[in-house]
């Protein structure tokens, strides 16, 4: 039932055009069935999964084709029943261009499922539903595809106030979770009841936008129906980012997370209502994760949410939808958050909550860079309460220590700032490539670490056999000693993947900007992260190299 | 743009200014009212030098001229030092004084947003210096005849007839150098620059500025914090001398409705790129300037202090910002986060 209740701000946010309307005016459809399914194995945050199938195999919908890689990953099932053509490299849906390790699925049309069995939580272990969960493939829908076991965790206490179902959806043009609370509220719930059960919650909250009555009534008439009075659905004021993890939590309970903790250090865990729909159907229906809803907006004839197949090209995903003729790009995600693809023929994949079709007239390149005028427009909009001139300022001068004292890493890259600021500088690249510059710093220090370690324990060694073969000499042969060098040698050789691989070059480019430039930075908050923090440096990490070269017209050192 | 955020505020710095510039219309139009069309021959005056300026400094240092040109801060400052300046003086004492703004305040600390000094007060203080009695003559309050007014600024100067002494310097002058029996109160009543609340005329003009700064809050380009530490402190320190010698000091009416108080509340004091930018630092900063107002006005040489006050705050606002940011989202408390 919902519930007047008091609710609490955070500070800053804007209001933009939301251009909301065109999606929402048709039910979700579903996407027409592809002809080629191209589905990445890495799709959320954490390891990578194992490859199950290998070229050729016959595959069942719902079928796992990549195993979790230990704890922090998460599996990845085939989303229609086909042939596996081949696991190989293909491009993925990032800015840079990158590519990584796909599943190739020619499907069958006979979209065959495997067999399917509810899961019984009720009596299996905590362990055993997470396991499950896991192996389901569930992952937070809201966008940052964190494995959703992991947080399924009533955490020290044993259990939690208060399960909050993030409904916010506040960023302009997204309206795939406004879709699936109207129309399939319902199962939403009992995945949300699930999950309280999991948490030992006593509460959920549902914070949807205020700018959504149809779906806050949905769910309002669902939440009645399973009168089950635990569960309250809450208007929230619409101002972006109300969606924001940490702020919705905050206008919902009035908690705010403190730096370095996590939420359920607070009694509260936070899920997408997309993952609570995720986990009805892998647990009450035994399906894993093959699909979610995506919005296809923007410079298209008709917007409109779709179920996708995940492995579902966005060029044929956005066709039936008639993307007009000026389309130049194709964003995944919101104007405010997302990111440029680099094609339309990279795969859909689970964090993929919109496919944005942009074009020139849409989304108008900015007018010049002014310079910083001081006017703390972008303070005021700062939802992490930061002040972003400054960290614009010495991330510019490569003052990255000094970015860090004025808290860049609390910078959540929501976009506030940037799109308040009247001498339209894009602040957000200035923190993503000073953050890609201290943590590649945080590399380099950690190599030299290991370096010398190294170092110093083969002098070591040296010295020790040294001694042994002072000792030996006498029985040794020059052909043995030759013998042992080399083995000794080869031992001492690590053994590399083709990512460390890739991992050392960076640590050598690295290496030798930090020796151009001799400024020292102690990075202070990147101490004790969480699994999420981690993930998220992860994600930077990869997308360091290409925001360095955008970034770098940016950088003119006088102005 | 590559990256997000894909759209933006329609907001320009642009803008922002030519708002700040309609903000100072109210004033202005009292202003010629009251003190004749000078006025506008200056804010002419300045305009044109500013912009000449602006432009050969953008081209010597290699920016784009016309991108920078627009941006009307330069305009923003030629209007301020046209409204503190003595609408009568010489023409030359508006352009070199515009030209020291410019050039050297603004863009030899490297252009639109890396002043530390407020120009157009650098401007202030520094004809100030040169030209004590340049700097001091004012035309009297309701005689607006265009003429003398035009010669005044362009010669052949014949000024006695038309200035008269600013309220300020006349308060001060008589409760300085006049007999030691002078008060307040007898000074007050003794001469026609004083009006019912601050200065005759003065008292308008700064009702002017509070209108336009009223607009400036509304579009949301100040906040309120800088206006009402300055006008508070104003008023608090100058009531609670005129309360502990009403014979030695001036009432806060008097302090808040003459010279450039209200100007300086709105516009002066406000100034983005020299001043804090934290919501405490604004209200330290200034307090600062107007307690320094105050002393300046009270016991200094000068008849207005708000200049020096400012420069003054502007070396200070650096510190004060590093001093009270306000606590990151999630660093409030330690402990529990709960309200
Ligand atoms: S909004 Fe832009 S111009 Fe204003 S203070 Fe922030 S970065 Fe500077
Ligand atoms: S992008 Fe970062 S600095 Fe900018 S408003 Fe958002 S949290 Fe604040």
């Amino acid at each position: 039932m919902s519930a007047l209740r008091q609710l609490f701000r955070f500070n800053g946010g804007v209001k933009p055009a939301y251009h909301k309307e065109a999606s929402t005016t048709l039910p979700i459809a579903v996407a027409p069935a592809p002809t080629r399914l191209v589905i990445p194995l890495h799709q959320s945050i954490g390891g990578p999964p194992r490859p199950l199938v290998t070229t050729g195999d016959r595959v069942l919908k719902g079928q796992r084709i990549g195993g979790a890689d230990g704890n922090v990953s998460s599996a990845v099932h085939a989303s229609t029943s086909g042939t596996v053509l081949g696991v190989e490299m293909r491009l993925m849906p990032h800015t840079s261009g990158l590519s990584a390790l796909c599943v190739v699925i020619e499907p069958d049309g006979r979209d065959e499922w495997m067999e399917r069995q509810p899961f019984d939580f009720h009596a299996a272990t905590p362990t055993a539903t997470r396991d499950y969960l896991r192996d389901a493939g569930v992952v937070g829908l809201g966008g940052a595809v964190f494995p959703s076991h992991l947080k399924l965790n009533a955490g020290k206490q044993g259990k939690l106030d208060t399960l909050v179902l993030n409904g916010a959806e506040c960023e302009p043009f997204i309206t795939c979770d406004d879709a699936l609370m109207r129309e399939r509220a319902d199962a939403l719930l009992k995945g949300a009841a699930i999950m309280r059960d999991m948490l030992a919650a006593t509460r959920v909250l549902v914070g949807i936008e205020d700018n959504k009555p149809e779906a806050i009534a949905a769910m309002e008439a669902a939440a009645a129906r399973t009168g089950d009075d635990s569960i309250q659905v809450v208007a929230v004021p619409t101002r972006y980012p109300a969606g924001g993890a940490k702020q919705l939590i905050r206008v919902l309970t009035g908690i705010e997370v403190p730096h370095g903790e996590r939420s359920t250090d607070h009694g509260v865990q936070c899920f997408n209502v997309g993952t609570a729909h995720a986990i009805y159907e892998a647990i009450a229906l035994g399906q894993p994760l093959i699909s979610r809803i995506i919005t296809v907006a923007g410079n298209v004839g008709q917007a409109r949410n779709y179920e996708v197949l995940f492995g579902t090209s966005m060029r044929d995903l956005i066709a039936p939808c008639a993307p007009l003729p000026d389309t130049d790009r194709i964003i995944m995600g919101g104007p405010m958050m997302g990111f440029l693809m680099p094609g339309d023929d990279v795969p859909v994949v689970k964090a993929t909550n919109c496919v944005l079709v942009g074009s020139r007239a849409l989304f108008p390149p900015p007018p010049p860079e002014m310079p910083c005028i001081r006017c703390g427009e972008c303070a005021k909009a700062c939802p992490a309460d930061l002040q972003p001139f400054e960290m614009y300022w010495f991330s510019r001068a490569r003052m990255f220590g000094k970015a860090q004292e004025y808290h860049l890493f609390d910078c959540i890259e929501c976009g506030c700032c940037a799109y308040v600021c009247p001498s339209r500088i894009p602040l957000v690249d200035y923190y993503r490539f000073a953050k890609s510059e201290i943590w590649a710093r945080e590399v380099d220090k950690e190599a030299a670490d290991q370096a010398r370690e190294r170092y110093e324990f083969r002098l070591l060694r040296e010295e020790r056999e040294k001694q042994e073969k002072a000792a030996k000499l006498a029985a040794k042969t020059a052909a043995g000693r030759e013998k042992a060098a080399a083995a000794l040698a080869e031992a001492e050789k690590p053994a590399r993947t083709p990512e460390e691989e890739a991992k050392h070059a960076l640590i050598a480019a690295a290496l030798e900007r930090a020796k151009a430039q001799k400024a020292q930075v102690q990075p202070e908050n990147t101490g004790d992260l969480s699994p999420e923090q981690q993930a998220e440096i992860a994600a930077i990490e990869a997308r360091r190299a290409e925001i360095r070269e955008q970034a770098k017209p940016h950088l003119r050192q006088d102005d | 743009m590559n990256n997000s955020p894909y759209f933006l505020k329609p907001a320009s710095v642009q803008s922002v200014m030519l708002r700040v510039l309609l903000a100072l219309l109210p004033g202005i139009a009292v202003y010629v009212w009251f003190f004749g069309a000078a006025v506008l021959v200056q804010i002419a005056l300045a305009s044109v030098t500013a912009l000449l300026a602006e432009a050969a400094m953008l081209k010597l240092r290699g920016k784009p001229v016309m991108m920078f040109l627009g941006d009307g801060s330069a305009l923003v400052t030629a209007w301020l030092i046209a409204l503190t300046f003595p609408p009568i003086a010489p023409w030359w004492l508006t352009v070199v004084g515009v030209l020291s703004a410019i050039v050297v305040a603004k863009h030899l600390y490297g252009g639109l947003g890396q002043n530390p000094f407020n120009p157009a007060m650098v401007a202030f203080a520094l004809m100030i210096v040169a030209y004590p009695s340049l700097m001091s003559q004012w035309p009297a309050v309701g005689f607006t005849d265009f003429l003398p007014q035009w010669h005044a600024i362009f010669g052949p100067r014949q000024l006695d007839a038309i200035t008269m002494a600013t309220p300020l310097d006349a308060l001060r002058t008589a409760l300085h150098t006049a007999d030691a029996r002078a008060t307040v109160a007898g000074v007050l009543g003794s001469q026609a620059t004083f009006g019912n609340i601050g200065g005759k005329g003065w008292e308008w003009v700064a009702a002017g500025y509070f209108i336009g700064g009223i607009y400036l809050l509304q579009q949301r380009i100040i906040t309120w914090h800088m206006p009402a530490a300055f006008l508070a402190t104003l008023l608090v320190v100058s009531s609670g001398f005129a309360l502990f010698d009403p014979t030695r000091f001036v009432g806060p009416s008097f302090h808040l409705f003459t010279g450039g108080a209200m100007l300086g509340a709105f516009f002066i004091v406000t100034d983005p790129v020299s001043g804090c930018t934290t919501p405490r630092g604004k209200l330290i900063f200034a307090a600062g300037i107007a307690l320094l107002t105050w002393i300046i006005r009270t016991f200094g040489a000068y008849p207005d202090g708000i200049a020096f006050a400012v420069l003054l705050m502007n070396i200070a606002a650096p510190l004060i910002d590093m001093n009270t940011q306000p606590p990151v989202f999630g660093h409030k408390r330690k402990g529990d986060g709960r309200p």
